[in-house]
């Protein structure tokens, strides 16, 4: 049963600019524009594209701000846009750049708000915070004022209170943005562990695709309002037409070397760079190489996600 | 540890019949805890910084003190003011500002709302299983504003020692009533200025010019205005209600629009009013926000 189902979601938003002295031009203006996906519980996705593709909108029909202009939408069994405060119940939410935290107040206070907004039973209550202080190690950080906690700190500390009420469905805006590596590593490993072992559904948005590379077994890559990649990480190799990068060093420096099956792309003194599609092996390529040239070194070079992305972006903007 | 791991879905399920107010007593009842939950965080986190909180509370007192230093002043001069007398002024601008003080101090911080919608905390609000209208109410709530209403209440008390009223019954009664309806409307009117930041932004000078200034209009007695202007806060911005009218009666004066005298009873009717009409603005901007039926 899937957790999440939106069908043909439309929402618009008029725009309205200035034509002239007195004279106002108003436009339409589709930020999402018929997207239809559903999630299962239990799945951790990954919701990427570029700034102003209509993710934060899509989030916020999600969590029930927003209501759709059109289209039928389901999160745990609700319709948001009718039902916000029930949904609110199911859902949590962090905003990586903003805190829900109580900024001149102990860490544990703004949990004690939440414990009784959300009428958490005492044991449960317990029995979540201990767990959240444990693998978010939160223990020292309880009595600190928010505003003297690190960025990092912080973080783990919204992780927590979105996680309280034993929420359904986490939806989660830039969860790393602005951290360190370690703290990184740390906010991904307790997501992993939220995911796999409590069975929270996940969606988050990122920018840093290392989050989806190590959290998310499904990607969708939303562009203009549509759906334009949904699907394994690895299937996104294939889909926008990867390539693996041979890097060979000669003996010495030349012109581009010819080689069937690949083109070189960049030549800088001995070292030259040849692309190839990502699918196909590097064996027969180097062996032609070294059939033909003297070799000091060589390397393969695995395609950036990032690099495929950028492409499919750009696609979608010709197409 | 590894038990508490487990997922449990019967604690996800059916949701206590708590959880989902269905009479509009219990929602009522609801906001107000939402409200005073969100309100007593503020409090204590405006505690933090004790210093500054008694500076601007002096501050406070003293500023709102000066508004009464001009009316003595004035009395320097005349021994009355359109035919009221300096207790009978102390009673309106009593009356007056701790309507106002309380309004401000119950939900005067909805007039932030373009801030708030601005910044994104709005957003937070309507995720979070509260009324949003409370925790704007509630948002930056803070004991410095007793101020107005503290100073408001001295200058009441004093004006009400002074008076030569014959206290019947119905004139002791109207006090409170006055009151509670006053500070009612004044709520209504924070709210409902408030909700026009949902479509102008920057709309809040005007809401202040309503509240502040309404409330500095009603400090005078209704005689030395024109009639258009009494017309106005009767039957337009109805702040002739919070206290005007109703001191017509406490204070047997004489109405200058000779009205019915139905009118100085009538508080409790223009607060219902006033609280139906900024609900229904608020209804509809949170509509256009959220973009509901468009």
């Amino acid at each position: 049963m899937s957790l999440i189902e939106l069908q043909d979601i439309r929402r618009s938003f008029t725009i309205r600019t200035k034509a002239g002295r007195l004279r106002r031009e108003k436009r339409e203006v589709h930020a999402v524009d018929g997207l239809s996906f559903s999630i299962d519980a239990g799945e951790c996705v990954g919701y990427i594209g570029p700034n102003g593709a209509g993710k934060s909108t899509t989030i916020k029909m999600l969590t029930g701000i927003l209501v759709p202009s059109s289209g039928r939408l389901r999160v745990a069994g609700v319709d948001p846009a009718r039902e916000r405060v029930r949904l609110a119940r199911r859902i949590g939410v962090v905003f990586g750049q903003r805190t829900t935290l109580w900024w001149d107040l102990p860490l544990r206070d703004s949990y004690e708000l939440a414990r009784r907004i959300y009428r958490i039973p005492d044991a449960r209550y317990r029995a979540n915070l201990d767990r959240c202080i444990e693998l978010l190690d939160l223990g020292g950080l309880l009595d600190t004022p928010v505003r003297q906690l690190s960025l990092g700190q912080r973080m783990r500390g919204d992780l927590a209170a979105a996680l309280l009420h034993d929420p359904q469905v986490l939806y989660l805006d830039e969860p790393t943005i602005g951290l360190d590596v370690v703290s990184k590593a740390r906010v991904r490993e307790f997501l992993r562990e939220v995911n796999t072992r409590q069975g929270t559904t996940v969606l988050l948005t990122t920018h840093d695709l290392v989050d989806i590379e190590q959290l998310c077994g499904r990607v969708m890559v939303i562009d203009h309002g549509r759906v334009v990649y949904d699907g394994s990480l690895d299937g996104l190799h294939a889909a926008g037409q990867s390539e693996r990068t041979l890097v060979v060093d000669l003996a010495e420096a030349g012109p581009a070397i010819e080689v069937a099956g690949a083109r070189v792309v960049k030549v800088e003194g001995p070292r030259q760079w040849l692309a190839f599609p990502a699918q196909q092996s590097a064996a027969p390529i180097v062996a032609a190489v070294a059939a033909r040239y003297p070799l000091a070194d060589l390397s393969v070079r695995e395609p950036a996600i990032e690099d495929v992305i950028a492409r499919m972006y750009a696609e979608v903007a010709i197409g | 540890m590894a038990e508490l791991l487990v997922p449990e879905p019967q604690v996800r399920g059916p949701e206590p019949q708590l959880l989902a107010p269905e009479t509009r007593m219990a929602r009522v009842r609801w906001a107000l805890r939402s409200w005073r939950l969100v309100a007593a965080m503020w409090t204590r986190a405006t505690m933090a910084y004790r210093a500054s909180f008694y500076l601007m509370f002096a501050a406070s007192i003293a500023a709102t003190s000066l508004d009464f230093v001009v009316l003595l002043l004035m009395f320097q001069h005349t021994d009355s003011l359109g035919g009221w007398s300096l207790p009978e002024l102390g009673f309106l601008y009593g009356t007056s500002g701790l309507c106002l003080g309380l309004a401000n101090l119950l939900v005067g911080s909805a007039d932030a709302l373009g801030d708030r919608i601005r910044t994104g905390t709005l957003d937070t609000m309507l995720i979070r299983p509260a009324p949003a209208l409370a925790q704007l109410c509630a948002e930056r709530f803070s004991l410095r504003r007793l101020g107005r209403p503290l100073q408001a209440a001295s200058v009441l008390a004093w004006s009400l020692t002074e008076l030569h009223v014959r206290w019947t019954a119905d004139r002791v009664l109207l006090v409170p009533v006055l009151l509670v309806c006053g500070t009612v409307i004044f709520g209504a009117v924070y709210i409902g200025g408030a909700t026009l930041q949902f479509w102008w932004g920057e709309v809040r000078e005007l809401q202040n010019s309503l509240t502040y200034g309404g409330a500095t209009l009603i400090h005078y007695p209704p005689t030395i205005f024109a009639k258009e202007l009494v017309a106005g806060v009767v039957f337009g911005i109805p702040l002739a209600f919070v206290n005007w009218l109703p001191s017509l009666r406490i204070l047997g004066k004489p109405d200058p629009l000779g009205l019915p005298t139905a009118f100085q009873y009538a508080s409790p009717i223009a607060a219902a009013l006033c609280v139906l009409a900024a609900a229904l603005a608020w209804r509809a901007g949170l509509r256009a926000y959220r973009g509901t039926g468009n």
